[in-house]
């Protein structure tokens, strides 16, 4: 276990190296840079500019910089856009946003979902399997960016419930409408993720033995079935988490929420190199994380998993 | 017994069991209809799976029509695709104007704005679904949309689906350090964050014109999502290596090149025609979401996501400019997604994951 958790690491480090190198690559390959924007700036103030960030610098020596400022101080510079401010101060202003969004998304999700999931199982082929699984598919297929102004259009400009956007604070009514457009998508696939799981769980012998002891179907259910049933939702966690932060993009962009997400899309509009660089490194990382954590967990609750 | 006649019988055997399509598992059948029957809307089948005619193509194809939900979604798609296609051209031949057609100096038509009205404020048959910011027929938009992001799935798709298979049957052939090495780097990439490296690559190289970012969608769309796909047909070409049928080409002096292709290949197509129908509306999703961020498909052009962008911007004023590109495509993924999930219960039914 141990000496899985170390060759995961291993291969971590340079997964986000390769990941920063192909991000730095991609902005420097393209035509055109911060600087060409529609504001020609005077050629000896671009010099000036250019020697000071040492945009001035032959290629190589650029790149061995940066990396050496990521790897050995754990810096990622300061912004071109935003004058003065360090990516590492942005990225930690913003995570919290995100975070609060994205987690409180993946616990509804993950609530609302195994209830659905498992409900539909247990009383498979009734009214309640197939409502809940049409459901299920309609919050696979209806995009985000089109379920949350939907709701902003119903709960707040028309029945004035809820306020449509901005950032409130933590626990703040704001929360709301975002979470709930970010979280449907993940309730659809846990619920049917929870199904299937549980549909293959609840016809093995276990389950008959369980039953077979007498014990109560409640005890069956929540003590036997769900931890066998909920293995695929599991194992789910570490591309939901991905998706989630892609999700969290789309959603903070629609609720104007200053998450990571918006200032990842104003850098990349904007050709903020350092800011980009920075916040893919960051997200990059940050799975990888969750990633090993994910795994690790698995092999915690599935006695048959070994590494 | 000569050389030739075994050979052809050997043939003969291959044949057989390919049409049988997958013979992985000789449970497989048997499993879905047991499935079939615990589900209880499907009939078992005839059980000579051995002769010809009653093809496992057949088989699935019949267990499909049984399937309200995926005929539904069978229905759905087709009418979606012939309509955009068709649209645009019936609208130009009988109303006379194009799906980027600004009515800035046609007086009869600029009375239409605002949208979703005639001349004097009513529903107008003229625009059915209302027009646009710039006056332009949301319909026709719609029908446009739906060409190019029905398209960009296709499409990118296909590219996924070259790369898979190819890199999933080379890497399960294989086997060993070069099976290893392969699906590690495939692990790696699969960890990593695609959408946004996808967005920095579609910043950083914005094109200048629609049509250059529509190809550099399809590249970047395509070679993201082949991963998936490379890991089932691995799945499937390890499982089938060993079969004797293999062994029998192997035998016969079949190139490697050969046996992966022309006999290892077609026995996986079921899980990926299966697998390959989900991918469709999962990248027709992340084109519209790409486009909603202004990343994807360019005006004039237009696609469900970037058409529903326009929308939000009036969401307030008219809400239909965000709904009707956004129902149209919740439909269309809809039906793509039922249409799948009945393909991978009548074609598959062990493979049961989302």
């Amino acid at each position: 276990m141990v000496r899985f958790i170390i060759r995961r690491l291993l291969i971590t480090i340079p997964t986000i190296l390769v990941v920063i190198t192909i991000t730095w690559a991609l902005v420097r390959l393209a035509p055109g840079n911060f600087y060409s924007g529609e504001k020609k700036l005077p050629a000896a103030i671009e010099k000036n500019i250019r020697e000071k960030y040492g945009l001035d610098k032959p290629w190589y020596q650029q790149y061995g910089r940066m990396m050496w400022a990521i790897i050995g101080h754990r810096d990622f510079g300061t912004s071109l856009k935003y004058e003065g401010q360090s990516v590492n101060s942005i990225i930690f202003r913003s995570l919290p946003i995100s975070a609060a969004v994205g987690l409180l998304a993946y616990v509804l999700a993950l609530v609302v979902g195994i209830t659905a999931g498992s409900i539909a199982a247990l009383k498979q082929n009734s009214k309640w399997d197939h409502s809940s699984m049409a459901l299920a598919m309609l919050g696979i297929s209806v995009p985000n960016f089109v379920l949350g102004p939907i709701l902003v259009l119903v709960f707040s400009l028309s029945l004035y419930w809820l306020p449509p956007s901005r950032w409130g604070g933590f626990p703040s009514r704001n929360l709301i409408l975002p979470v709930i457009t970010l979280a449907a998508v993940y309730m659809a696939y846990i619920a049917r993720l929870t199904r299937a799981g549980m549909l293959e769980v609840l016809r093995s012998d276990y389950i008959r033995t369980a039953r077979a002891k007498g014990l109560s179907e409640t005890q069956v259910v929540v003590r036997h079935a769900l931890r066998g049933g909920l293995m695929p939702v599991v194992s789910y966690t570490g591309p939901a988490l991905a998706f989630l932060l892609t999700g969290t993009v789309v959603v903070e962009r629609i609720f104007a929420l200053p998450g990571l997400g918006n200032y990842f899309i104003q850098a990349s509009l904007n050709r903020d190199e350092p800011l980009i660089i920075g916040i893919v490194a960051f997200i990059a990382i940050t799975l990888l994380l969750m990633n090993l954590v994910v795994d690790v967990a698995y092999a915690f609750l599935d006695p048959r998993v070994r590494y | 017994m000569d050389l030739e006649s075994e050979k052809r019988e050997l043939t003969e055997a291959e044949d057989h069991i390919e049409s049988r399509l997958n013979p992985v598992d000789p449970d497989m059948l048997h499993v879905g209809q047991e499935m079939a029957v615990a589900e209880g809307d499907v009939d078992p089948g005839p059980q000579h799976e051995f002769v010809r005619g009653t093809s496992l193509w057949q088989d699935a194809w019949r267990r499909l029509l049984r399937n309200k939900l995926a005929v539904f979604g069978l229905v759905v798609v087709v009418l979606v695709t012939i309509i955009s296609v068709a649209g645009p051209t019936v609208i130009k031949r009988t109303l006379g104007f194009t799906p980027d057609y600004i009515p800035s100096n046609d007086p009869r038509l600029v009375k239409s704005f605002p949208p979703f009205t005639g001349p004097n404020g009513e529903f107008s048959w003229t625009h059915p679904m209302g027009t646009d910011n710039a006056g332009r027929d949301q319909l026709a938009r719609v029908m446009q949309g739906g060409q190019i992001s029905l398209f960009v799935g296709i499409i990118a798709t296909l590219v996924s689906l070259l790369i898979g298979v190819t890199y999933g049957a080379v890497a399960g052939y294989a086997g060993g350090r070069v099976d290893d090495v392969m699906m590690r780097f495939v692990d790696v990439l699969y960890s990593l964050p695609y959408v946004i490296v996808v967005i920095v690559l579609l910043s950083m190289f914005r094109s200048q014109t629609a049509r250059g970012q529509l190809i550099l969608l399809f590249i970047s769309l395509g070679s993201v999502s082949w991963l998936t796909m490379a890991r089932i047909v691995r799945g499937q070409v390890l499982s089938l290596k060993n079969q004797e049928f293999v062994l029998a080409a192997r035998a016969t002096g079949v190139s490697n090149t050969k046996i992966v292709f022309r006999h290892l290949v077609p026995n996986t197509l079921g899980p990926v025609i299966v697998y390959a129908t989900l991918t469709i509306p999962q990248i027709m999703l992340t084109e519209a979401f790409l486009s909603y961020l202004g990343f994807g498909v360019q005006a004039p052009l237009a696609s469900w996501g970037s058409l529903a962008a326009d929308g939000v911007q009036n969401i307030a004023i008219f809400p239909w400019q965000l709904i009707f590109p956004g129902v149209t495509m919740a439909l269309t993924l809809f039906s793509l997604n039922f249409l799948g999930d009945g393909l991978r219960d009548a074609l598959d039914p062990q493979m049961r994951t989302v």
